[in-house]
């Protein structure tokens, strides 16, 4: 499309004609395309075996999705179990082990931010927790709760502990001097000026640092349960043992959609708190 | 108002005891970085005196404008008076009591307006009533809150956020804000500098409106000479930085309420003008020989 036809086109009323050429729609379009060609190339791919032996064609994972997203929730046994169970079990353990992690992370964010005392403290600590893989956390938690519910959750709130944290300390250590000043100008006390004004502005880095933490909590969570029993984890290596592909697929599927919801509902707080600012 | 700043000293007699605000031979100095680990880095600097032996007396009901060369120390004078950044050397009296710090007897109006993005018009304003009275009641706070939005001509824009709003709109806010406390002494820092001329122009309307009103103590930082004039009693004209003081103090006789159309045909006007404009030109040319000089 040419300029001229861009800007041409912007003019035109609502219509058919705007609808056709609107941006949405031709992503939409572009995206549908695509999508069509790689299921193509992989159902294609599959039957004249271009991939490893056994690789499923993409009519039979689709036919797999379906049956295993339409019949979520029966229980044959704790290795059969319908993948929502399995799901459930999962969002459970993320849900715990994140919502202790902000519990602990806001607050001690906010506390290290306002001081520097605390944070020149603390930061050691943090540097040389956060590069930690959370699975190296992992027998350590096995051997101190000899339970792998908890320790799936201890390994989820020491893995999505960290974003929070430092982006909470980071936007209340950069809360604007102006707002401050405001605060001091009118002689606010310490406490008004931490909650009605610190706190507020430094919402938007600390929704950011929540919707990290969640995004590696999730992220976490699949690699934890390979080795503790239950959940989407234990699902995927399950059938791995059963060397059956397709569920394999299907898992990964619906981790991804779940990981896509939770972090849209993340980037739809970070606008409601943005009020204009960006980031 | 007293005249003696030449030199900088003050002597007795010429202190008003009707001042509102007396600033005596305040100096400021900003403590440069010492110590070994900034010496290691190259980063060590030596004090730097940023204003130096500045006095002058603000009778109650004036409005004041100071005006200087950038980086003069205009900002850091003000943020002195309002109680934000501690005092180097010299005193400033409030009603001839010691400044200690910020407090509600001032409000401030910003230069990038420092409304809180996640407070609507109504709620900025509230947060400043009820941080200076928490005890208010909702009646009267309401009453203080509706006052000062139309008094701003924001009417109707109360539920806005500030984003929503123009530059101009929101340094209304800013205005509204910072009389909403009922300060004895209003501080603005080159409040219209962020904005276009025209807005510009109808804001400076404003605050005339507004001052006549009111007539309460204004200090204002300006870069503008048309401003100043416009607005000022007195005018306070700084030499550059760094040990910056008081050059001049320029009264404007001009009755009130005053016009832009008209102002400009006072016999005295041109001539004050320019005198403003030669002194800001030669203050300002010394600071870019300066630079230019430092840098060889
Ligand atoms: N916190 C600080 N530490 C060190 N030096 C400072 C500090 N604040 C200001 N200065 C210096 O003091 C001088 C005066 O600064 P100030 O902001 O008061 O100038 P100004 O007259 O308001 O300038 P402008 O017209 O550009 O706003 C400048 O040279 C500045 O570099
Ligand atoms: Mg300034």
């Amino acid at each position: 499309m040419t300029v001229s036809e861009a800007s041409t086109g912007s003019l035109i009323p609502e219509g058919r004609d705007s609808l056709l050429k609107s941006e949405g729609f031709r992503a939409f379009a572009l995206f549908m395309l695509s999508l069509g060609l790689f299921l193509l190339f992989w159902e294609v791919g599959a039957r004249s075996g271009w991939f490893a032996k056994g690789m499923p064609t993409a009519s039979k994972t689709l036919e797999e999705f379906w049956w295993w997203t339409t019949n979520p929730f029966f229980r044959n046994g704790p290795n059969d179990l319908g993948i929502g169970w399995n799901l459930l079990v999962s969002l459970r353990r993320v849900a715990i082990g994140y919502l202790l992690a902000s519990v602990v992370a806001v607050p001690l964010g906010i506390l290290i931010g306002i001081s520097p005392i605390a944070y020149k403290a603390f930061n050691p600590y943090v540097q040389l927790l956060k590069p930690v893989s959370p699975l190296a956390w992992l027998p350590l938690g096995l051997y101190i709760f000899r339970d792998s519910e908890l320790t799936g959750v201890f390994i989820i709130f020491i893995s999505s502990i960290w974003p929070t944290l430092i982006n909470t300390a980071f936007g209340v250590a950069g809360v604007d001097k102006d707002y401050l000043d405001v605060a001091n100008t009118l002689g606010a006390s310490r406490m008004r000026t931490i909650f009605k004004v610190i706190i507020p502005a430094a919402l938007p880095n600390i929704v950011s640092g929540l919707r990290v933490s969640m995004g590696i909590a999730w992220l976490v969570i699949v690699a934890a349960e390979m080795l503790l029993g239950t959940g989407l984890g234990y699902f995927i290596w399950n059938e791995w043992n059963n060397l059956y592909i397709p569920n394999i697929l299907v898992a990964i599927l619906v981790i991804g959609l779940v990981g896509l919801l939770l972090d849209n509902i993340f980037a739809f707080l970070e606008k409601a708190v943005a009020f204009g600012r960006n980031s | 108002m007293s005249l003696a700043t030449m030199d900088g000293a003050i002597s007795e007699e010429q202190r008003s005891p009707s001042a509102q605000v007396s600033i005596r031979n305040v100096t400021k100095v900003f403590p440069g970085k010492k110590g070994f680990f900034n010496k290691l880095t190259g980063k060590a600097s030596s004090n730097f005196t940023a204003i130096e032996e500045i006095s002058m007396e603000i009778e109650p009901n004036t409005f004041v404008t100071i005006i200087g060369p950038s980086g003069c120390g205009k900002s850091t004078l003000l943020n002195m008076i309002a109680g934000l950044m501690p005092i180097t050397g010299g005193d400033i009296l409030l009603n001839g009591e010691p400044i200690t710090g910020p407090g509600p007897d001032r409000g401030m109006v910003f230069q990038n307006y420092a409304l809180m993005p996640w407070m609507t018009v109504a709620e900025n304003i509230r947060f400043a009533v009820e941080t200076v009275d928490p005890k208010i009641s909702a009646k009267r706070r309401d009453r203080i809150i509706k006052e000062h939005i139309q008094l701003v001509g924001l009417t109707g824009a109360e539920k806005k956020h500030p984003h929503e709003l123009s530059g101009g709109m929101r340094q209304r806010v800013g205005i509204a804000r910072a009389l909403a406390i009922n300060p004895q002494i209003l501080l603005m820092d080159e409040p219209f500098g962020a904005l276009d001329a025209l807005t510009r122009g109808f804001l400076q309307d404003e605050i005339e409106r507004i001052w006549e009103q009111q007539r309460k103590t204004v200090i204002m930082i300006t870069h503008s000479i048309e401003e100043a004039l416009l607005l000022s009693d007195r005018i306070v004209m700084m030499t550059r930085g760094p040990a910056a003081r008081v050059d001049e103090i320029l009264e404007i006789p001009f009755p009130r309420p005053r016009n832009r159309e008209t102002i400009e045909q006072y016999p005295a006007y041109s001539g004050l003008k320019a005198e403003m404009e030669r002194h800001l030109f030669r203050e300002t040319r010394a600071v870019e020989e300066a630079r230019i000089g430092g840098k060889k």
